[in-house]
């Protein structure tokens, strides 16, 4: 893994569904398959209910990477939610890359319940692309910078 | 402003060892809100618990968050016991410092640094938490069972005995699925048609079952208790009420060449076919595909000769709608396709069968009446290869990488029974493992080969040569002899691996249940829930949640039963209080959120609003109907004016989480 420097680690917020990526993430776990602490895991009922609003917040808040893992196409525990997630994605991780952020700093990937070892290869591969991009300053808002 | 409690769970050294467990609860003091923190060596505990509650009561907390393991595990338990302190139990929020945190990571610093932030985001996430009240739902006192085999026979006739009505569909014209075609039964050779036939006869005869034989699940919807299921009768072209099983259609039937599927193709039967004698509904089918008269019109000879006049060459599917609530998945397994293992000569020689194919040969029913010939020339047999493990635990990637559980012990039935019918034949078995864990199964094992003298022998076949005179060159390895064997065998059998059957990845994208990578439905949970899928009110019932055998399948298919009786036996559920809810103030009546609801649970209506003038205007706004809403939330992203919200994952709290993980 690259890091630079001034020992850079990157802020990472994954968002995961509470059907299949969530439980992939507690599998990855269950088998203690590792993968850095900078990923945190917010649970959302289903990838659709990710707002893309959500995503600029954690941007804005100094996240240098954000990650939406969901049920497989079709394995949806609502059916169809995650079509709907796709797309959003699609459109604001294309706006974003327009805004100058990075097309790697986000990412959509599909982990279902029984894919632990996919979920912690997938942090693994996402945290050292992040820090290889290094700090995200492009949206960051100053204002809500930490004192530290 | 909230009252909040941090209990941080050593669970043992699970967390205690990459945590700094007294580091987060110090931490957490100085969280806004927060006024009382804590860790505890068992927070699940009973004292664990009664901590809990007693800091409720003393602290007046209004908020609890638990530092512990995943929500999926405990959540529900501290919930239920912050409800008995007083408080309501969506007031509780977990952050996964077990599965998300201290499992993963190894140095003490990063994992308690990590500790701190999901303590912190579960603080920021209670700081804006409402009480909520879960609703209730009715719950219709059917279930539907998806597949006619032994597991889902079990299944139905356990719930019809609870007093529940139940339905059976199933795609082949007959129920009984794969335990119909195997001749006896490990580890105690019973006559599996025997111990088969009287449980499908019962099937037929409980006036609580209803049997959809030759049918297909079209289209399933709703939630747990309340499931509409659309389901296609394939046309048999033989009215069922008045067909009588006599057979004579199948007599006289002048199309005499279709491959039996019952006897995997090794005989022929006719275009119109009742599948086996026993078969449950005995009625006969006509094969479409091969019927002359409904190829091209001409014919008509089973109509001539039936006397019920129950032919009916112009029938069509038909989709009933039936009301559920709730499903069990027994769609059962398919030995895999052998295509890929060419190096066993399945394609070239007909006397290199599958365990399956060797079933029927040596079954009274089948193609040979249960002599042992083979199947080029009818010839007995005097020397018979058996191949274990074809396809299974095979990681090259043209196989299956998991064990099919099932083959080991056939396979000594197999030998076992050649051995006994016919002492000149010579067996080997070629195996990587035995593996024989079950009631009497090692002993069996041990029968075959110290008694009846079956020659096994560690290693695997490289190859199978067709020889012109017809015999079988086997080129095999013996691992413990450590040399090479050359047999000429006149038989090769292979245990071809064990795959869900193909039908199951359809049904279990309409069931909205989660499968593995092969294709198996995946459970609740791995050991304490193994008979339910995560999607509420979907149960798995034998080999479509994994490789099993006969004993274990009915194990599983009665309690699958006990759960859906466990269901049914209520009158209302309590539904999930986390659902979409529309502030009518700031809805502008797009439809937006309408147009996504996969459930179709918001609906418009008009309402008056007093304008700031005094005036009143009126407006069309969305409304839920929480009943139906499963919370996935997607009318919330959908919604342009920020009116839609999710109850327990507000766009507020969602925003706090993320806020606390930044900062």
């Amino acid at each position: 893994m690259q890091v630079n420097e001034n020992n850079f680690r990157p802020k990472i917020v994954a968002f995961c569904c509470n059907w299949c990526s969530y439980a992939g993430a507690d599998l990855a776990g269950t088998n203690r398959l590792n993968y850095p602490a900078d990923v945190k895991i917010i649970r959302v009922p289903c990838s659709c209910r990710v707002n893309p609003m959500f995503i600029l917040r954690a941007f804005q808040r100094g996240a240098d990477g954000v990650i939406m893992c969901g049920c497989h196409p079709g394995d949806c525990h609502y059916t169809s939610g995650n079509y709907f997630a796709r797309r959003r994605m699609t459109l604001l991780f294309s706006m974003l890359d327009y805004m100058g952020i990075e097309r790697e700093r986000t990412r959509v990937e599909w982990v279902s319940a029984a894919e632990g070892a996919k979920f912690a290869a997938t942090m693994n591969e996402f945290v050292e692309t992040v820090t290889a991009l290094g700090e995200n300053k492009r949206l960051e808002d100053l204002r809500c910078k930490s004192k530290q | 402003m909230q009252r909040i409690g941090v209990f941080v769970c050593h669970c043992g050294t699970n967390i205690a060892a990459t945590v700094d467990v007294k580091a987060v609860a110090e931490a957490m003091k100085n969280e806004p809100g927060v006024v009382f923190s804590v860790d505890y060596q068992y927070m699940c505990s009973e004292a664990g618990q009664n901590l809990i509650q007693d800091t409720i009561k003393e602290q007046k907390l209004t908020g609890v968050v638990v530092c512990s393991c995943s929500p999926r595990m405990h959540e529900a338990t501290f919930r239920k016991a912050a409800a008995k302190a007083g408080i309501n139990s969506y007031m509780v929020e977990i952050a996964n410092i077990r599965e998300q945190c201290s499992w993963i990571h190894k140095d003490i610093m990063t994992a308690t640094e990590k500790a701190i932030i999901l303590a912190r985001t579960a603080v920021a996430k209670v700081q804006l938490n409402a009480p909520l009240t879960p609703g209730e739902s009715p719950v219709t006192k059917r279930a539907l069972v998806i597949g006619g085999g032994i597991a889902g026979i079990q299944t139905a006739l356990d719930i019809a005995e609870a007093g529940f009505d139940v339905d059976i569909v199933e795609k082949q014209p007959t129920i009984g699925g794969k335990m119909t075609q195997i001749d006896k039964t490990f580890p105690t050779l019973d006559c599996a048609a025997c111990i088969l036939t009287p449980k499908m006869v019962d099937c037929a005869q409980n006036e609580k079952i209803h049997i959809y034989a030759y049918s297909e699940v079209e289209s399933v919807s709703g939630f747990v208790g309340n499931f509409t299921v659309k389901i296609k009768k394939k046309a048999r072209y033989v009215d069922t009420t008045k067909c009588t099983g006599c057979g004579i259609c199948t007599e006289k039937c002048p199309k005499k060449s279709v491959p039996n599927e019952f006897n995997l193709g090794m005989d022929n039967r006719r275009a119109i076919y009742i599948p086996f004698a026993q078969a449950v509904p005995k009625v006969a089918t006509i094969d479409a595909d091969n019927c002359n008269m409904l190829k091209n019109g001409k014919c008509g000879v089973c109509a001539k000769v039936c006397t019920a006049g129950a032919i009916d060459y112009k029938q069509q599917d038909e989709i009933i709608e039936e009301q559920y609530g709730a499903i069990v998945a027994a769609t059962g397994y398919n030995p895999i396709s052998l295509e890929k293992y060419d190096e066993f000569a399945y394609s070239q020689s007909k006397d290199v069968v599958t365990s399956l194919e060797f079933e029927r040969l040596t079954n009274a029913a089948g193609p040979t009446s249960g002599q042992l010939l083979r199947p080029s020339d009818g010839k007995h047999p005097h020397t018979i290869v058996f191949v274990q493990c074809v396809g299974s635990r095979d990681t090259s990637g043209c196989g299956k990488e998991y064990c099919s559980k099932i083959c080991c012990m056939y396979t000594a039935k197999h030998a076992m029974l050649t051995r006994e019918k016919y002492p000149d034949t010579d067996v080997y078995v070629f195996y990587i493992d035995v593996r024989t864990p079950g009631k009497l199964f090692d002993e069996f094992y041990r029968r075959a080969v110290e008694q009846y003298g079956v020659h096994y022998i560690k290693g695997m076949v490289g190859k199978v040569a067709p020889r012109a005179d017809g015999k079988l060159l086997v080129q095999a390895s013996d691992l413990i002899a450590n040399e090479q064997l050359h047999i000429e065998a006149d038989m090769v059998v292979l245990a071809a691996a064990i795959e869900p059957d193909k039908s199951a990845r359809s049904i279990a994208t309409m069931l909205t249940a989660s499968m593995d990578t092969n294709d198996f439905f995946t459970e609740a949970h791995p050991k304490l829930r193994p008979v339910e899928s995560p999607t509420a009110g979907v149960f798995l019932s034998g080999v479509c949640q994994g490789p099993k055998d006969i004993p274990e399948t009915v194990s599983q298919a009665s309690a699958a039963a006990a759960k859906v009786i466990g269901l049914l036996s209520k009158d209302k559920l309590t539904c999930n209080p986390c659902v979409a809810h529309s502030d009518e103030l700031m809805c502008n009546g797009c439809s937006a959120c309408e147009k996504v609801c996969p459930y179709g649970a918001i609906t418009y209506s008009d309402k008056e609003f007093r304008q700031p003038d005094r005036t009143v205007a009126i407006r069309r706004v969305a409304s839920v109907n929480e009943a139906v809403c499963q919370g996935c939330g997607a009318c919330t992203v959908a919604c342009p004016s920020g009116a839609m919200d999710l109850k327990g994952f507000s766009n507020k709290q969602i925003m706090a989480e993320v806020d606390a993980i930044c900062k």
